[in-house]
């Protein structure tokens, strides 16, 4: 590094902006060959389990699905605070707020629901995400409240929310003592793709949910690249000054993006409740909430960069899943190179605003 | 009386010790400009690191600095990234919290379930410890909360009595003109952030062989996160960060009192006391938002190109 030094570009490059994640992306995939083989594994073969195997059928191509939707989601709510300056970090308890929410209708009307059971869960889950968002809202709007650490705390308190309602008011009689509620009936589960006979995804667990995602996708782009309140939320992140010059309202910003990003999160907490899962337990612990970060970054936050960083997000889980059951490998791998590829990526993002340059001896 | 607010005591001191060695690390970090949400990820590390050393036989003082060690080899990472490449500070911290959750769980897999074979124990000094009440709290303490006070002091004496500390300061208040006076910023920042780093593994090392005497996944349990609010709580300022540290203690061994006596609490209330507590401390202390700006250093978060 001695014989080298970083020259300020006159202008951000754009090219470097596409170049980086991907450059991100295949440092990663380096040093995760470097670790299968320190692992004592065929690189190559560990390679394919990971990231070819989990994908090559149907099952596991919806299983990718299944997973990049909420992380898209997620992602896309952050990406409108993150791009304000206002980093709302405890998304995974806003989703789980919004499990408990909907968990709470799909118990109460166990019995007697009906078609509407559904939808008005989806509307308790956003509604318990804004909820628990709105906290970290208030405190940080009123009381200039750091907002990345009550939100993080405010995540290890809904932790413990989900823990106290499965172990107590919420447990199912009937299950053995197991910290678990009921498994809702069916009117409180999107219905399986499987479900509306279409042959290709038979005995696959894709589900409606994911719509809720796709509908996300053009709304977010459209808030984010078309709308007024879209762009002051990026002048408050990108010159904080010119935003109070023009009198955009700081208060307001922060309640939109806190909001929305947690609306966006209780809604991926109830795809999951009412999805997959089929109930609340207390291994319910995806950490979707902090993976969508990394996935909002590498994104760009950029509606269309966020799909794509989800899904390689997505891959990621699963493949860290399959080395389990296939090579014995913990599956704690996939969080490492979660770090890594966030951390790659944060590095190579010199290359956007710098050049590299051969110093000159003085 | 004091019978029973004698354990109550001694158990919001040794709880409140890991916090007073990370959140001293971070306040070192934050005074030299530079902002470092990692902790969490160090501080695992730095646990793994010495559970490891002192499982293989190693002792304890090798434990203690491979805990350091591990925790300033990934600070270091970490300043690279924003110090020498510029990366986002908020975001490179994240990314050290993941990647350190996930290495530590990833290498320290096979350590789950097993107990230290050695740790620290509780040292009395001969007649302070008979002194009622505080005696037991702060003369009865292990070897590594000796040496949080020990360091502690010695921080507080390095930033506000030697040209070093007033360095260090000055950088966090203006970089620019600190370079102008021709002190070289990111070396200053590298060691710093190195320190925070060897601090939050000494922290871990607390966690992991003095106070659980085990390793797990996520064995610190948010309090990275917690030392890092106790940093905006003291304002900055070394001694603030021990008494914010004690009362942090205090509010948790409250929880367990009250639990001992008989009095029925949730435990999940219970678990989540320290966090709720670190939302309403973090409440109190920004309200006055004069008091954080005039204390926060000025350039906190801030990129800076250092081309020398």
């Amino acid at each position: 590094m001695r014989g080298l030094r970083l020259v300020p570009r006159a202008q951000p490059s754009r090219a470097m902006l596409f170049i980086a994640p991907l450059l991100a992306v295949l440092l990663t995939l380096i040093v995760g060959l470097g670790v299968f083989a320190w692992l004592g594994q065929n690189p190559l073969r560990a390679f394919r389990v990971f990231f070819i195997d989990p994908v090559s059928d149907m099952s596991g191509f919806s299983e990718l699905l299944l997973k990049a939707s909420p992380l898209c989601l997620i992602a896309l709510g952050l990406a409108i605070g993150f791009r304000a300056s206002i980093w709302n970090i405890g998304a995974e308890g806003q989703m789980y707020m919004g499990g408990i929410f909907a968990t709470g209708l799909a118990i109460r009307f166990h019995d007697h629901g009906g078609a509407w059971l559904l939808p008005a869960m989806v509307v308790a889950g956003a509604l318990g995400g804004m909820f628990w968002a709105s906290i970290t809202a208030a405190l940080r709007a009123q009381f200039h409240a750091n907002e990345i650490l009550v939100s993080l705390m405010l995540t290890y308190v809904a932790d413990l929310v989900v823990k106290y309602l499965v172990f107590g008011p919420w447990q199912d009689p009937q299950g053995n003592n197991f910290p678990i509620t009921v498994q809702f009936s069916d009117d409180a589960l999107f219905p399986l793709f499987a479900s509306w006979g279409w042959g290709a995804f038979e005995g696959t667990r894709l589900n409606a949910s994911v719509f809720l995602t796709v509908a996300a996708i053009p709304l977010a782009w459209l808030f984010m690249e078309r709308s007024f309140l879209g762009f002051q939320l990026q002048v408050t992140g990108l010159a904080p000054g010119a935003a109070r010059y023009a009198g955009f309202p700081e208060k307001r910003m922060i309640w939109l993006a806190l909001l929305i990003s947690g609306a966006a999160a209780g809604l991926a907490g109830v795809s999951e409740v009412a999805g997959p899962i089929g109930q609340l337990n207390d291994r319910w612990q995806p950490l979707y909430g902090f993976t969508a970060i990394i996935v909002a970054a590498l994104g760009r936050m950029h509606a269309v960069g966020i799909v794509l960083a989800s899904l390689l997000m997505a891959l990621l889980y699963l493949g860290g899943e399959a080395v389990q059951i296939t090579l014995q490998l913990p599956k704690a791998l996939s969080q490492v190179f979660q770090g890594l590829l966030l951390m790659f990526l944060l590095g190579c993002d010199v290359l956007v605003n710098y050049r590299i340059a051969r110093r000159v001896a003085a | 009386m004091i019978e029973s607010l004698t354990p109550l005591l001694a158990s919001a001191v040794a709880l409140a010790m890991p916090l007073i060695l990370a959140a001293l690390g971070e306040l070192v970090v934050e005074r030299s400009g530079v902002l470092n949400l990692g902790l969490e990820g160090m501080m695992l590390l730095g646990a793994l690191a010495s559970f490891v050393a002192v499982s293989h036989g190693g002792g304890l003082a090798p434990a203690a600095l491979a805990a350091m060690l591990a925790g300033a080899a990934a600070a270091l990472c970490f300043g690279f990234v924003t110090l020498t490449l510029q990366a986002n500070q908020v975001a490179a911290g994240l990314s050290l919290t993941i990647l350190g959750a996930g290495v530590s769980a990833f290498l320290g897999r096979q350590y789950v379930g097993f107990r230290a074979p050695a740790s620290f124990e509780e040292l009395p000094i001969p007649l302070l410890s008979k002194i009622p009440l505080i005696g037991p709290a702060l003369f009865t303490m292990n070897l590594l909360a000796y040496l949080t006070l020990v360091l502690l002091a010695a921080t507080a004496w390095f930033l506000y009595r030697t040209r070093a500390g007033l360095a260090l300061r000055s950088i966090g208040e203006s970089p620019v003109v600190a370079r102008s006076l021709g002190l070289r910023v990111n070396r200053v920042r590298y060691a710093a952030v190195a320190f925070g780093g060897a601090m939050a593994g000494l922290a871990g090392c607390y966690y992991a062989v003095a106070q659980f005497k085990m390793w797990q996944e996520g064995l610190t349990s948010g309090n990275g996160w917690i030392a890092l609010a106790l940093v905006v709580f003291a304002t900055w300022r070394p001694l603030r960060v021990a008494i914010g540290a004690l009362l942090f203690g205090g509010v948790s061994a409250f929880g367990l009192y009250l639990q001992a006596i008989g009095v029925h609490v949730s435990t999940f209330a219970l678990a989540s006391l320290p966090y709720l507590a670190t939302v309403l401390v973090l409440v109190i202390i920004s309200s006055d938002q004069n008091m954080i700006r005039r204390h926060a250093p000025a350039s906190l978060g801030k990129p800076f190109h250092d081309d020398s």
